[in-house]
């Protein structure tokens, strides 16, 4: 895979805070800009700029060619990007919820998911699907869903989803310039999260697929990417009051899995627990457990634990601070970590 | 309480809509009642004799390749095979109204279209018969995989043909779809979606009668389906998918207004499948022999022979050099297939990612592990302990 923001250059402008959602905007345009190929669809994309505003502008400056307010049709969205990216094309479809997303399943998984492999190598899909998800918005039903589990669950894609405003940058520049496609997942709740962040000169990036210690600690690993990791951040800064020094692994991609960073973390800490805000029973948490129990067991001074969404539909806006795991229950989970076993 | 009684109802004064007019006179796009003929009527005397003897050597060798195809079933060479005889006209017309720089997107049954656009006919084969999913390069040919999810292949042929038209290629893409694939919610977008960008494409609707078991009656309650393009603000037209030179006129037309960069046009040919739905399929669950037999009087070959020798424009000689054409290409074909595919199991994790994840590698070294204890690691021809398949 390339590294188009690592050669963006050092950033070297001044820096001034940022939110995710510009930053977004910022690596579109810059990929518009230089790949006259790279082409955003979706709906309300142009000029009303989305709706959260990531794709604002863009129409104007490349046209409504490049930037494209497509019919209401999520599966004739990424269909057509399909038939776009055979032709040589790299489109970016903006998918307007999570949920809304699910329309265009057959699509994703047929053929943006197997084109390479089914055509042996002869047709990849350079299809980037930026997908606003995850819940903390008090957005109704069908707002909020955390879908990255159906996503990993497909061989052929990426799944992708930054948690920093550098990430949001660089990982939507490398998804952009990946030749496989890419299910790029936006937590919404951090659209408005700012940092101090120079469009200008762009910070290098690692490319997809690794993951990266946020924050280094000794005594146990929190594992988490997206929506979670500032709560995990912060789960971490508050654990230090009780004596823990925890380590923060940003996964920053489920596929591919970075079992290396994961691994050698755990191997340091012997304690891991993995946070993440969708659901647990069948979710990425399970995964994650079981491989880092595979490759850490003798490591391992507990069982990997986790903490995770209910198993429950998404609950209305006023109830779902209940459902996303806060940094109480991250803490609860790192206090069950001293592991006494059972004679 | 009266809306006149609602607080603030004084000050209430709604604009009147403005006059409401269609965005397209729907006048033009509907189609003609009644199926587009050439052959049996006053206009198969300005058809030219070329082209019919064109489509007639075709229409042979179709309908041979479709027997053959369907004998290598039963000799377990072929794991299925879903049979277009009866749709001859519609599978040939289809490949020979396309330039080579225009793209075909075929469904599941339109082999034969993809054999008559060039296609090596062992190739067009691998993914029934199991060994690949795709066994060429689209973008060499100019053909989308076939196709098995229904209608999804459509929406790809819009987003190609839009793509060509914003390159400033002056490339059509035809789609193709059974009458059962209208219902899904996939060619609503398409159409819609070609409509709405005027893209160069034009959709071709088998109406072969039957999706599996299920009549048209219980897939639609529209008119016909040429009639569903009104809707979207393109010409829907019907055409006798058992006459060739209809299938070739219309075809043609509607390409040459794609390309004029007049949009999209949904052909419906009214056509019948002669052989059940595939080799595992008991057709007489749901028809009857009479049915067949009604059809098979309007067996396309037959209609087009009728003008050829009515015209003296073939005779008995030249009907038995078109089939011995057919025969040498049936034999070629058994003697390709009777051969066996060789396959690298390595196959399977290389074309996932364009670069293969740790995950992949680890599980494709279990599996060459795996291997090597079955074949031994070294087998004199080959050291992998596999062949090399490429
Ligand atoms: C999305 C989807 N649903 C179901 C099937 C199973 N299936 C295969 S062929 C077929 C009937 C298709 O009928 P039609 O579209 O009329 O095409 P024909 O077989 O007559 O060429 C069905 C239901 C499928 N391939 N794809």
């Amino acid at each position: 895979m390339s590294t188009a923001a690592a050669t963006a250059g050092e950033r070297t402008g001044r820096a001034k805070p940022a939110t995710m959602a510009q930053a977004l905007g910022r690596a579109l345009r810059d990929s518009m800009a230089e790949d006259p190929t790279v082409h955003v669809l979706g709906e309300d994309v142009g000029t009303l700029g989305g709706v959260f505003r990531v794709t604002d502008g863009l129409a104007k400056e490349f046209g409504d060619e490049r930037c494209t307010d497509t019919p209401l049709a999520e599966a004739g969205i990424l269909g057509a990007a399909v038939g776009m990216a055979m032709y040589g094309l790299r489109p970016v479809v903006e998918m307007q919820f999570d949920a809304f997303a699910y329309p265009a399943f057959e699509q994703l998984v047929s053929h943006v998911a197997k084109m390479r492999n089914r055509t042996g190598g002869a047709m990849p899909m350079p299809i980037t699907v930026r997908v606003p998800y995850g819940g903390g918005i008090g957005g109704v039903e069908h707002h909020s869903d955390s879908s990255e589990a159906y996503y990993m669950a497909t061989p052929g894609l990426h799944v992708v989803m930054p948690a920093t405003v550098d990430d949001a940058y660089g990982l939507l520049r490398e998804s952009i310039a990946s030749d496989d496609p890419v299910v790029f997942l936006e937590p919404k709740r951090l659209y408005w999260s700012k940092a101090d962040w120079s469009p200008d000169a762009p910070a290098s990036v690692e490319p997809i697929g690794r993951a990266v210690v946020r924050r280094p600690g000794r005594s146990a690993t929190l594992i988490t990417y997206g929506p979670s990791l500032p709560v995990c951040l912060e789960a971490a800064e508050a654990a230090t009051a009780e004596g823990w020094d925890l380590e923060v692994v940003d996964l920053r991609s489920l596929v591919p899995f970075d079992d290396e960073t994961v691994a050698a973390s755990v191997r340091r800490t012997g304690r891991a627990v993995v946070v993440h805000e969708s659901s647990g029973f069948g979710g990425p948490g399970g995964e994650i457990a079981a491989r880092v129990t595979e490759r850490c067991f003798h490591h391992l001074e507990a069982p990997v634990l986790r903490v995770a969404g209910f198993d429950i539909p998404y609950p209305p806006p006023m109830q779902e601070r209940h459902h996303l795991p806060g940094v109480d229950r991250v803490l609860d989970a790192v206090a069950r970590l001293q592991w006494e076993a059972e004679s | 309480m009266t809306v006149q009684e609602l607080p603030g109802a004084a000050v209430y004064r709604p604009t009147p809509p403005p006059a409401w007019k269609p965005l397209t006179d729907p006048a033009p796009l509907l189609p003609d009642p009644e199926p587009f003929r050439v052959l049996g009527t006053d206009a198969a005397a300005g058809a030219d004799p070329e082209l019919l003897l064109r489509l007639y050597a075709e229409l042979v060798r179709g309908r041979r390749y479709n027997a053959q195809a369907t004998a290598l079933t039963k000799q377990g060479r072929l794991a299925v095979y879903p049979s277009s005889t009866g749709q001859e006209a519609c599978e040939i017309a289809a490949a020979l109204v396309l330039e080579d720089r225009d793209w075909l997107f075929p469904s599941y049954r339109d082999t034969l279209a993809a054999v008559a656009r060039g296609l090596d006919p062992v190739e067009a084969l691998t993914l029934l018969r199991g060994d690949r999913h795709t066994g060429y390069d689209p973008r060499e040919h100019r053909i989308a995989p076939l196709c098995t999810p229904l209608a999804t292949q459509l929406p790809h042929a819009v987003g190609l043909a839009h793509a060509a038209r914003l390159k400033g290629d002056d490339v059509v893409a035809l789609a193709m779809v059974g009458d059962g694939g209208t219902s899904e919610g996939d060619f609503h977008e398409a159409l819609n979606f070609a409509a709405v960008w005027r893209a160069p494409v034009v959709f071709l609707v088998q109406n072969n009668g039957f999706a599996i078991s299920v009549p048209l009656a219980k897939q639609t309650a529209a008119p016909s389906l040429a009639h569903k393009a009104v809707g979207y603000g393109m010409p829907g037209r019907l055409v006798d998918g058992n006459d060739a030179a209809a299938m070739h006129q219309v075809l043609s037309e509607a390409v040459a207004r794609a390309r004029r960069g007049e949009g999209p046009t949904l052909v419906e040919a009214v056509t019948y499948r002669m052989d059940a739905h595939t080799n595992a399929d008991d057709a007489t669950r749901y028809r009857g022999d009479s049915e067949v037999e009604t059809w098979r009087a309007h067996d396309p070959i037959k209609l087009l022979e009728r003008e050829l020798t009515g015209r003296g424009l073939l005779d008995e000689d030249g009907m038995s050099t078109v089939r011995e054409g057919a025969e040498r290409m049936a034999e070629g074909l058994r003697e390709q297939m009777n051969a066996d595919p060789v396959l690298d199991p390595m196959d399977l994790f290389a074309h996932v990612y364009e670069q293969q994840t740790g995950q992949l590698r680890e599980q494709a070294d279990r599996l060459r592990v795996e291997l090597d204890a079955e074949h031994g690691p070294n087998d004199e021809n080959d050291e992998n302990g596999v062949g090399d398949g490429r």
